[in-house]
């Protein structure tokens, strides 16, 4: 029993870190309409700034962890905003093939940026927030795994504060349904869309940093299988739906994890994109998606 | 005045072109020798490790007047702990730069991927510390200067019985690696031979980063240490997981764990912990201590580790063949390689035997305070 719930604490604190993720695919997704492929790479930015923040604020103390995720989730709402306004907005009207395939290439562009200017080799991340184990009733937990849950949690409300209660949430909402008639109503699409790529970066910067606690290695190619586990979790939970994207990373962190600590082991990355494609077999909107229909 | 500028032309490009002709420079012409290793990527530790020992070695044999009265030029390239690179370096350096040997590699897996090239070409190639058997079965062209896995598995798995006195171990290896799996084979055999027993086996893939949920199943299988023959990216995490999750019994591993890397990402959590390996630059050993000096003093104070003493050692014992073939003739070369005999390295006397590895003692490094110190060595 006792392994269960440690398999299932693990397995909840790998699936938060997918959830951050997923969210930035699914937002920009149902705002735009698009994958953004280069979202993984902007995750390993934000783990990099917080490498770097780290050696700044000192080691171990709450108010430098927070210090440097906020400066690491700016860094990328501002990188997430150039790049949207470099490579994505000038396609905005070509077909979505276009814009995809130019997504791939600022992916690859990060990577190798990343390669170049931070070198190819592993770094060891520093302890930002204090780390300490405690157990209850023989589960362990580890203090940043608990900061992973929490972050998460909060980032998730304030999201869907944001995103239900304030003025830009609603012109996000109303871009997601008709890009036309929001511009007919009076909404700058494009501050929006900015917006939304900025929001979408900020969470992929915390998920990095979170990422980062946990496993403390960074490497510039970091994020290419979380960002693709990420994106599997997004289309499970329902593209372009916020709760879809959080209870999509959940699932594929707990499934992974118990997979993970089973005799079949090896398998576990498959078992994420043998999830996928049965999900898109069976149910292609997702668990909390719904087909929209196209109205002529 | 058209032959008069016709005739200036002509005595220009005649003078032109004799520089082409002109007899070869006093200078001996030097014997190029080939390295290929994981310069960058995810173990650039062990190629720049490794690299520095061969450049090293290079430049003393150099100083003190070349092999053969030619000096040696190394031609190096970078597979970036790539699979797949090994094999276009390996060939590009045979082609373009007509090596007449190849240093290389450290990872097992890396080397299976060049020896076969080299083997075909009729390069001899020299092996660092690939441990895995393999490596020199491709081929009469293959070498080693380090001991083979079967050796080292053994070793690990007597450390284990006898000094650990441990009696239930859980073994964690990766899938994706040669290496790993060669050596947890090994150590299973004689581990189980000897009384032991193995409670659980989990693995893992290379570039890995989460372990919870294998330790937390080899925590429930109650072992009284855990074998990790990975490389020290992943042993390092692991370790570091493994206590936050309350593992608390030691851990050990194969030469893979060898890399200032180990430490910087494992820390405290290392302690206790125990891996084989080649060399201790705290070996008392004349030879090894100066050895040290001189590494010290090349590169800014580092100091060297098992796969630099290795890269130094492997340029030393192809120094050595090519005085004793007296030709850079691949064939000549090979045999004399193969006749290697009691040469004296700094990791140890080597005799490269017939299936052409090298029989030498495993040194085991104890983790402890936050370093890695010698423990003993292990004869072979």
């Amino acid at each position: 029993m006792t392994e269960f719930l440690q398999q299932l604490l693990n397995g909840i604190s790998l699936g938060a870190i997918f959830a951050l993720i997923a969210l930035g695919y699914t937002m920009v997704y149902g705002v735009l309409r698009f994958i953004n492929f280069a979202h993984s790479d902007i995750f390993m930015v934000g783990a990099y700034a917080g490498y770097y923040m780290g050696r700044f604020v000192p080691e171990h103390t709450f108010w430098g962890g927070l210090a440097a995720l906020f400066v690491a989730m700016a860094v990328c709402a501002l990188l997430g905003v150039i790049i949207e306004r470099l490579a994505y907005r000038p396609l905005r009207s070509s077909p979505t093939l276009n814009v995809l395939i130019t997504a791939i290439g600022v992916s690859l562009l990060l990577e190798n940026l990343g390669q170049h200017f931070f070198g190819a080799a592993p770094r060891p991340f520093p302890e930002l927030f204090p780390a300490t184990t405690f157990q209850v009733g023989g589960v362990y937990f580890s203090s940043n795994q608990l900061v992973v849950i929490s972050v998460t949690l909060v980032l998730l409300l304030a999201l869907r504060f944001i995103v239900m209660n304030t003025k830009i949430g609603t012109a996000m909402r109303a871009l997601s349904l008709n890009r036309q008639a929001a511009s007919l109503v009076g909404i700058n699409n494009d501050l929006v869309i900015s917006f939304t790529f900025a929001l979408g970066s900020a969470l992929a910067a915390a998920g990095g940093i979170l990422y980062a606690l946990n496993y403390p290695s960074i490497d510039p190619l970091m994020g290419v299988l979380p960002g693709l586990k990420a994106f599997v979790a997004a289309v499970l939970g329902g593209i372009g739906n916020i709760p879809g994207a959080a209870l999509g990373g959940l699932l594929l962190g707990v499934v992974e994890t118990f997979v993970n600590g089973s005799e079949y082991s090896t398998y576990k990355d498959a078992i994420a994109f043998a999830l996928l494609i049965l999900i898109l077999l069976f149910r292609p909107a997702g668990l909390l998606g719904r087909f929209t229909k196209e109205k002529v | 005045m058209k032959t008069h500028v016709l005739f200036r032309a002509l005595v220009v490009s005649a003078l032109i072109l004799s520089y082409g002709f002109a007899p070869a420079r006093s200078a001996a012409e030097p014997i190029v020798i080939g390295e290929y290793a994981s310069l960058t990527g995810k173990e650039a530790g062990f190629g720049q490790t490794s690299h520095q020992g061969v450049v090293l070695a290079l430049e003393e044999i150099n100083a003190a007047g070349g092999v053969l009265g030619r000096p040696l030029e190394l031609a190096y390239e970078d597979n970036q702990t790539k699979s797949g690179e090994s094999a276009t370096v390996a060939k590009k350096l045979i082609s373009r730069n007509k090596v007449i040997a190849l240093i290389g590699e450290i990872s097992s897996g890396r080397s299976l991927e060049a020896a076969p090239i080299a083997q075909l070409a009729h390069i001899p190639m020299i092996a660092p510390a690939a441990t895995n058997p393999k490596v020199t079965q491709t081929g009469n062209y293959i070498f080693r200067v380090c001991f083979i896995d079967s050796f080292q598995g053994a070793a690990l798995a007597r450390f284990a019985r006898n000094d650990l006195k441990v009696k239930n171990v859980a073994v964690l290896s990766s899938v994706s690696n040669a290496y790993s799996l060669g050596l947890a084979k090994y150590f299973k055999e004689i581990f189980l031979a000897s009384g032991g027993a193995i409670s659980t086996e989990k693995n893992f893939s290379e570039g890995d980063k989460d372990f919870r949920a294998q330790l937390t199943a080899v925590k429930a299988a109650g072992v009284d240490a855990v074998f990790v023959p990975g490389y020290y990216t992943e042993a390092a995490l692991i370790v570091r997981q493994a206590r936050e999750l309350g593992l608390t019994m030691p851990f050990f591993g194969g030469d893979g764990w060898e890399d200032e890397q180990l430490l910087k990402i494992g820390g405290d959590a290392l302690n206790g912990c125990f891996y084989s390996t080649h060399f201790s630059a705290e070996n008392t050993d004349p030879a090894v201590a100066q050895f040290v000096v001189r590494y010290r003093a090349r590169w800014q104070g580092e100091i060297p580790g098992a796969f630099s003493a290795l890269g130094y050692d492997a340029v030393n014992v192809l120094a050595n063949a090519l005085k004793r073939a007296g030709t850079t003739d691949s064939a000549k070369l090979r045999d004399a390689l193969a006749a290697t005999k009691d040469f004296p390295g700094v990791t140890g006397v080597t005799t490269i035997n017939p299936e052409r590895n090298a029989s030498k003692a495993a040194t085991i490094i104890a983790l402890k305070d936050g370093r890695a110190r010698f423990y003993k060595t292990v004869a072979p």
